[in-house]
């Protein structure tokens, strides 16, 4: 039993429904009792989606455990098949279901159904949401294509020369965060290589699509989350190589079209292929008091170690933590953890995550809507990168994380919640001058950047855990100091104090501490 | 949810009545505890269940309102499932955990989910012995808010059901007004207010704000419900000698007062003195309900069922706001509940009880009502058919009862017939 606040995944059970609502022409069956319907409302209302999701529960009741539950799947399966006509009809239990063994999946092939069923095993109570994606992906794709698999052993047939090269891209998935966006961009990238894509899938195909997957020349991992398992078996059965290079940042972008180039066997220059601003921004002078700022990055696998390489590389900051609530992919955010010296935290538990945040004192958080929470509470700027998001993470802008174009919207939404570079001397300057009111903040923060000065309020002179006392005099030079890092001085001197075992914190404890802390 | 279906009450809807079964699309009762929380300030929800329960209600929730909510949920594991962990001492550790880190919480409900009630973990038992280990601390019980159970907004019926026994035993000369289910605290102030001045005293609001604030009951206790979703409540609490005050509940002008009539009439309140105190905020209600009449007079509004408000809502909409009713659709009809309710309805209004989703959106469609009150899941995929809606949630979350929020009501209804009306943009068919 694990204590639970909020949760980052939901049960693998809604992974399946997102690839469900991903797609054409499926259909899933999904026994369960009623509150789980619940999973609608995330695609229409956070996703906008205008149309329920292609599931249809069985619903069933206390009065119907033991007597009509396995009749209600079958009838459910029927009257799906007769109703949405789907190319393939998915079967799947959510966790109550799964404790009562009725075992829809046999249910379903033993019923004799005009359309192909595809059962589905969710281990509810071991696994989580992109588990749940990616092993109803493998299972659709599998169940499609294994019939037209080649002979174990037997060589790919070259690509005939007179057709362009070809990929698919695999993972995107509704409710990703920026899938849609995502794809665009990297299909543009592509065809300005001149690499046609084959399928994307799950976002948007038929499982009649899924039928041609085989036929292009490689499979790009877009989303490892969803796609690995697949593109790993695709790679086993038909010898299709996998793309894994996730195209999210500029430098990333360019090593993705390398790997392109080098597994199409195409002769690419990277430089004529496409360009982003990210550079140069960057670069400019304004940037400059980007340098060192000290992030801390926890999101699913693929983004937060996309997200790290971006931070340090291309906007000069410091990574002081990097983290993930997928268990999947905690060893390679452990291995990247290493690169920046650090140690992976791997925690689904956002208490821990919040912890860790207080104890870091980040200037800036790159997280999930969880990480927006506590950067709020803490006072400290927040981009949102990575799933689970709200609905305003799923904007009505183009707005891409991968290719030269999200690395365009990565360095914008990053910079965004930041003071800005000139504005931070003007602030300085004018922070004595009676007609500025420091409480006003700089106008381009919206609510992002307001609990710098919310967190401020509490100006009684007893520190939070109440053991130590801020003098008169120690208060008002804190008064003095900007209010965008006046929170931060604030909690660093009472650490410092504590520390210390000092009970009153006067202006030398003030500086002593900000002494011991910049170095 | 079964005895409430069996009520015995006999009071009919006149118009076509029919059940229907089939797939539901209603949440579970876990999500009142969105509201209950919020109600009583210092309990905490801790449900038993799985990592779907979680997600349910952080997602009805609206993710992440509070930082630390008073809302958890102990996640099942195979551990506790194949037996290797003993599920009470496990409810043990994880109970300890919360009460050492939740200092000002004073009263604790286990609320039991599907996966419990399938592996039949009793938390009835396990509520009274974590009791006995913190005696003193916190207050400790269990309800079921699970979806083989309980719909949407029965979970506040089994929360509050769950509390009856506790309630002290009313003096054998002493009288006292209990007004059933959750309401926001504006309205309960609003209420008390009047209450005063029709010089009724002894009223408690239950749930209160605070999980202390139980109220007697006793044969000198009169009910009078504020919400249509508490039947088994108010059938226990009838069982403990109380009167239960039939009455329309307090939505709109008619119905807020016709319900303060019933109370004062119950009390014995000299009806002129009644008239007195109610006449100023009716009159105000009425025009507040007025200045949205003109966008919602003729148009025909369709029920799915969701929160069990629909009966209710669909009297005050036809007899206060000109609509007609194409169907009532929702999830149990609680005739006990629904007594004052029925002869204020056009008899002719179909009437469907319990919920087939697919027909019933497919009735929707051949309808093509202007406003479909709906659950959120549905309500986005009915607009992009050029279909207008309102989700029934926000009908639960915010204040509506009551005088001074007949207005806003009404408006919550008129809004998205307004907002068609405004945007020259795309198009909603
Ligand atoms: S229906 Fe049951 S399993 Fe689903 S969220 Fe509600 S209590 Fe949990
Ligand atoms: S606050 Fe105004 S002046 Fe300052 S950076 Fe933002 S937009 Fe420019």
């Amino acid at each position: 039993m694990e204590l639970t606040l909020w949760t980052y995944e939901g049960p693998p059970h809604v992974g399946a429904i997102r690839v469900a609502a991903s797609m054409r022409d499926v259909h899933l069956m999904l026994h369960s009792p009623q509150g789980d319907t619940y999973a609608d409302l995330l695609f229409t209302m956070i996703e906008r989606e205008g149309r329920r999701p292609p599931v249809t529960y069985t619903t069933f009741q206390a009065r119907d455990l033991g007597s009509s539950t396995a009749e209600m799947v079958v009838n459910s399966l029927r009257e799906s098949a007769e109703r949405f006509k789907p190319q393939v009809l998915m079967v799947a239990d959510s966790c109550t279901a799964e404790l009562i063994q009725d075992q829809p999946g046999a249910l379903a092939l033993g019923a004799d159904l005009p359309v192909p069923v595809i059962p589905l095993e969710m281990a509810a109570y071991t696994r989580k949401e992109n588990w749940g994606a990616a092993e109803t992906f493998y299972q659709l794709v599998r169940g499609l294509l294994s019939r037209q698999a080649p002979p174990p052993g037997s060589e790919r047939p070259p690509r005939d020369a007179n057709t362009r090269p070809s990929v698919n891209l695999l993972g995107p998935t509704k409710l990703g965060f920026r899938c849609r966006d995502d794809v665009v961009e990297i299909e543009r990238l592509l065809n300005s290589m001149g690499v046609d894509v084959n399928v994307v899938a799950p976002l948007g195909a038929s499982p009649q699509d899924l039928q041609a997957i085989p036929k292009a020349d490689a499979n790009v991992n877009l989303c490892p989350e969803v796609s690995d398992l697949t593109c790993s078996w695709l790679a086993r059965t038909f010898g299709m190589p996998t793309i894994s290079t996730i195209p999210m940042g500029w430098g990333a972008t360019r090593d993705f079209i390398a790997e392109v180039a080098a597994t199409l066997d195409l002769d690419i220059n990277v430089d004529a292929v496409g360009e982003s601003r990210l550079p140069w921004y960057s670069r400019s002078i304004d940037s400059t008091y980007l340098t060192g700022k000290r992030v801390f990055v926890f999101a699913d696998g693929s983004h937060a170690i996309a997200a790290a390489r971006v931070a340090r590389d291309e906007m000069g900051f410091e990574v002081v933590g990097l983290g993930t609530y997928s268990r999947e992919r905690a060893r390679d955010v452990r291995a990247a953890a290493k690169e920046y010296g650090l140690e992976a935290l791997i925690t689904d538990n956002y208490l821990e995550v919040e912890a860790k945040v207080q104890e870091l004192q980040p200037e800036m958080v790159l997280g999930t809507q969880m990480e927006r929470h506590i950067a709020k509470r803490l006072g400290i700027p927040c981009a949102v990168i990575s799933t689970p998001a709200h609905v305003q993470d799923y904007p009505a802008r183009y707005s891409p994380q991968m290719g030269f174009e999200g690395a365009n919207v990565l360095f914008d939404t990053w910079v965004h919640p930041l003071i800005m570079g000139l504005e931070e001397h003007l602030l300085h300057m004018f922070r004595d001058d009676f007609e500025f009111n420091d409480s006003v903040g700089p106008s381009h923060l919206g609510s992002e950047g307001e609990g710098a000065r919310a967190q401020d309020t509490s100006s009684g002179h007893q520190a939070d855990d109440g053991a130590v006392v801020w003098a008169f005099e120690a208060e008002k030079e804190l008064k003095k100091i900007p209010f965008f890092v006046r929170g931060k001085a604030r909690r660093n001197t009472e650490r410092f104090a504590v520390e210390h075992g000092l009970t009153t914190i006067e202006v030398d404890t003030l500086y002593d501490a900000k002494a011991h802390f910049s170095n | 949810m079964s005895s409430v279906i069996a009520s015995s009450v006999g009071e009919h809807h006149p118009g076509p009545q029919t059940q229907e079964r089939g797939q539901r699309a209603v949440f579970c009762g876990l999500t009142s505890i969105i509201w209950l929380h919020r109600r009583i300030q210092d309990a905490f929800f801790l449900v038993v269940g799985s990592r779907t329960c979680a997600h349910l209600i952080q997602s009805a929730a609206g993710v992440m309102i509070f930082a630390e909510p008073r809302f958890a949920t102990a996640i099942l594991g195979e551990r506790d499932l194949a037996g290797m962990a003993d599920c009470h001492e496990e409810l043990d550790r994880v109970v300890s955990e919360l009460i050492a880190r939740r200092s000002g919480i004073n009263r604790l409900f286990l609320v039991g989910s599907c996966p419990s009630e399938v592996i039949k973990l009793d938390l009835e038992t396990a509520a009274a012995k974590l009791q006995v280990k913190h005696e003193n601390r916190v207050r400790i019980s269990a309800f079921s808010g699970s979806g083989i159970e309980t719909t949407f907004t029965q979970g506040e019926d089994q929360c509050l059901k769950s509390t009856v026994a506790e309630l002290p035993a009313l003096g054998a000369s002493e009288d006292n007004l209990i007004v059933l289910g959750t309401v926001s605290d504006i309205v309960e102030d609003q209420f008390r207010r009047l209450f005063d001045e029709l010089d009724i005293k002894n009223v408690h609001f239950y749930p209160g704000r605070k999980a202390g604030d139980l109220p007697a009951v006793g044969k000198g206790t009169r009910v009078i419900a504020a919400q249509p979703f508490v039947g088994e409540t108010a059938r226990a609490l009838i069982e403990s000698g109380a009167e239960l005050i039939s009455a329309p509940f307090p939505l709109g002008a008619e119905g807020s007062k016709a319900w303060f009539e019933a109370a004062a009439e119950a009390y014995g309140v000299d009806s002129e003195r009644t008239q007195q105190v109610l006449e100023m905020p009716y009159q105000r209600a009425k025009r507040a309900v007025s200045v949205h009449r003109s966008k919602l007079e003729g148009k025909r509004i369709h029920f799915l069922p969701d929160s069990q408000l629909e009966i209710p809502m669909a009297r005050f909409l036809s007899e206060e706001c000109g609509l007609s009713v194409n169907e009532i659709g929702t999830p149990f009809h609680d005739q006990l509940m629904m007594r004052g309710e029925l002869a204020r309805l056009p008899q002719d209004v179909p009437m469907v009880e319990g919920q087939d989703l697919d027909p019933a959106l497919a009735r929707v469609r051949a309808a093509r009502p202007d406003l479909t009150v709906c659950g959120m899941g549905i309500a986005n995929a009915l607009e992009s058919e050029g279909l207008r809606t309102k989700w029934s949630i926000e009908l639960v979350f915010s204040p509506v009862q009551g005088f001074d929020q007949a207005g806003d009501l009404a408006g919550l209804f008129a809004k998205p017939l307004a907002r068609e009306e405004i945007l020259e943009v795309g198009s909603w068919s």
